[in-house]
């Protein structure tokens, strides 16, 4: 099965992190993840909010460039591009009208054989996962979804839409507790954060609040913007909600490899803006 | 003479329009208030996602109905979440009937000054794409400072973002970025051409 790599924008920049624990658990997995070639933007929120077309032909340039390639799965960290790339590939192959129009305006035969993934999918097929944790991930996590890996339901086909659970399924392999809270798919604001800063620092807020109050030690996450928002935008969750925050947030993959051994500079933790204070520890004692 | 009413071309224009573009026919909707209910933004909004849906099916009584579905900040405030479509008994996908009704407003010109810094965003993230083929994330908020005027914002996220490595002076570019051009060009021209 030849797998492909779709990193998106945030990936490359303000969400390098997730590539690199990304790709530091792949290298230990001995797994290849080789990138869609010439791979452009999905289009993300502002292109369905503005332009239909843009919306679908931006996602299917990217898709039939993994197809040229052989590709039969196109592994997509990022929740709002997976969602983008699965919206698209769903109407696409829903409508053969909409499939010619959209593979004209991209100037290639798109056909849909790529499948996509997400990451959850991806770190939930690693057949032994267990068997790699040379340091248990022992702490309590409020593993956080966010709305896009989960839903819609019947396009991404992913899980329960609001109960999910595979993320759980997940830590609980490297020796986490998941905490049962209530903000699981609940979302943080996601591409208001720069326009409307208020509004995500109060909805990401409550998040934390849920979180917190189950006695989570860190919120788990596998999508960009959640991250951002969540870590980030942290001055502006506590200055909205008047109290400190000081719970890390963690993408799975940083997890994931913290648990394998891997120190937490190979993984990009120095960049988050909320510490992780026991990354060292959790490590040990391969981490330096 | 409520026959006339009924036909009022409002109507034919909006209701229409979203099912011809998103499949959803909005006088299936029974006003249970679901949507509403797990909104996480409702509060926020002038008309909660079931009120839009009213003003929709109420659109054939006169033409201000559509208007105030069209000029509604509710349309820009929709994050696209998806819980309103994942709980509504009538599997309506009320989030595409959203993105229908935010081309609509941009169309007609009726877009909430609400709205303005998110509309100034999406903008400036498409000029983006348009140029480099990806988003090249500090082009993009000089870009949107230009256009909503909020220069102050975020000064100090910069020199942070950079230091840990997560800002970029110089964009990523697609190789071919021609062919985004015409991908772009492409769009905006059938969706000039539809009616």
């Amino acid at each position: 099965m030849k797998t492909g790599f779709y990193p998106g924008c945030s990936m490359k920049g303000s969400a390098r992190e997730y590539s690199e624990s990304l790709l530091a658990v792949a290298r230990q997995l001995g797994r290849e993840l080789p990138e869609v070639p010439d791979w452009n933007c999905c289009g993300a929120t502002a292109a369905h909010n503005l332009d239909r077309d843009l919306a679908l032909a931006l996602p299917a340039r990217i898709l039939a460039a993994a197809e040229r390639q052989g590709m039969e799965e196109v592994l997509v960290p990022c929740a709002a591009c997976y969602s983008r790339l699965s919206v698209t590939r769903h109407e696409l192959l829903e409508d053969e009208e909409r499939r010619r129009r959209i593979s004209g305006l991209i100037e290639a035969d798109y056909r849909g054989s790529a499948r996509v993934m997400n990451i959850v999918e991806w770190l939930e097929a690693v057949p032994d996962l267990e068997a790699r944790v040379r340091a248990p991930f022992a702490r309590k996590v409020a593993c956080y979804y966010g709305c896009l890996l989960v839903r819609p339901a019947g396009i991404v086909k992913f899980d329960r839409p609001e109960d999910p659970q595979l993320l759980d399924r997940v830590m609980r392999k490297l020796g986490a507790e998941p905490v049962d809270w209530a903000f699981k798919t609940e979302c943080c604001g996601a591409g208001f954060s720069v326009s409307r800063t208020d509004l995500v620092a109060e909805l990401s807020g409550r998040i934390l609040e849920d979180a917190v109050s189950r006695g989570a030690e860190a919120v788990i996450v596998a999508c960009p913007m959640c991250h951002l928002n969540l870590d980030m935008r942290r001055p502006n969750i506590e200055k909205r909600a008047g109290k400190k925050f000081t719970i890390p947030v963690i993408y799975v993959t940083q997890a994931v490899g913290l648990a394998m051994g891997l120190t937490p500079k190979a993984l990009g933790l120095q960049r988050h803006k909320v510490p992780v204070k026991f990354a060292r520890s959790a490590a040990a004692p391969e981490a330096k | 003479m409520s026959s006339d009413k009924h036909a009022h071309p409002a109507r034919e224009d909006l209701a229409a329009r979203v099912l011809d573009q998103t499949g959803v026919d909005v006088a299936r909707c029974y006003q249970c208030g679901k949507c509403s209910a797990g909104c996480p933004l409702a509060a926020e909004m002038d008309f909660p996602p079931s009120q839009v849906m009213h003003l929709l099916q109420l659109a054939g009584m006169g033409p201000e109905y559509a208007d105030m579905a069209l000029r509604s900040h509710t349309v820009w405030l929709c994050l696209t979440c998806e819980i309103c479509f994942c709980r509504c008994p009538m599997e309506l996908d009320i989030p595409a009937v959203m993105d229908a009704l935010r081309h609509e407003s941009l169309r007609r010109k009726m877009v909430n000054p609400r709205a303005r810094s998110i509309l100034a965003f999406h903008r400036a993230f498409l000029d983006s794409v348009r140029t480099t083929g990806r988003l090249f994330e500090m082009g993009q908020v000089v870009d949107y400072k230009l256009r909503s005027g909020h220069f102050l914002q975020d000064l100090l996220q910069a020199p942070w973002m950079f230091l840990v490595g997560k800002l970029h002076l110089l964009p990523e570019r697609v190789r071919d970025r021609r062919a985004l051009k015409r991908i772009f060009a492409g769009a905006r021209k059938a969706g000039e051409a539809r009616p």
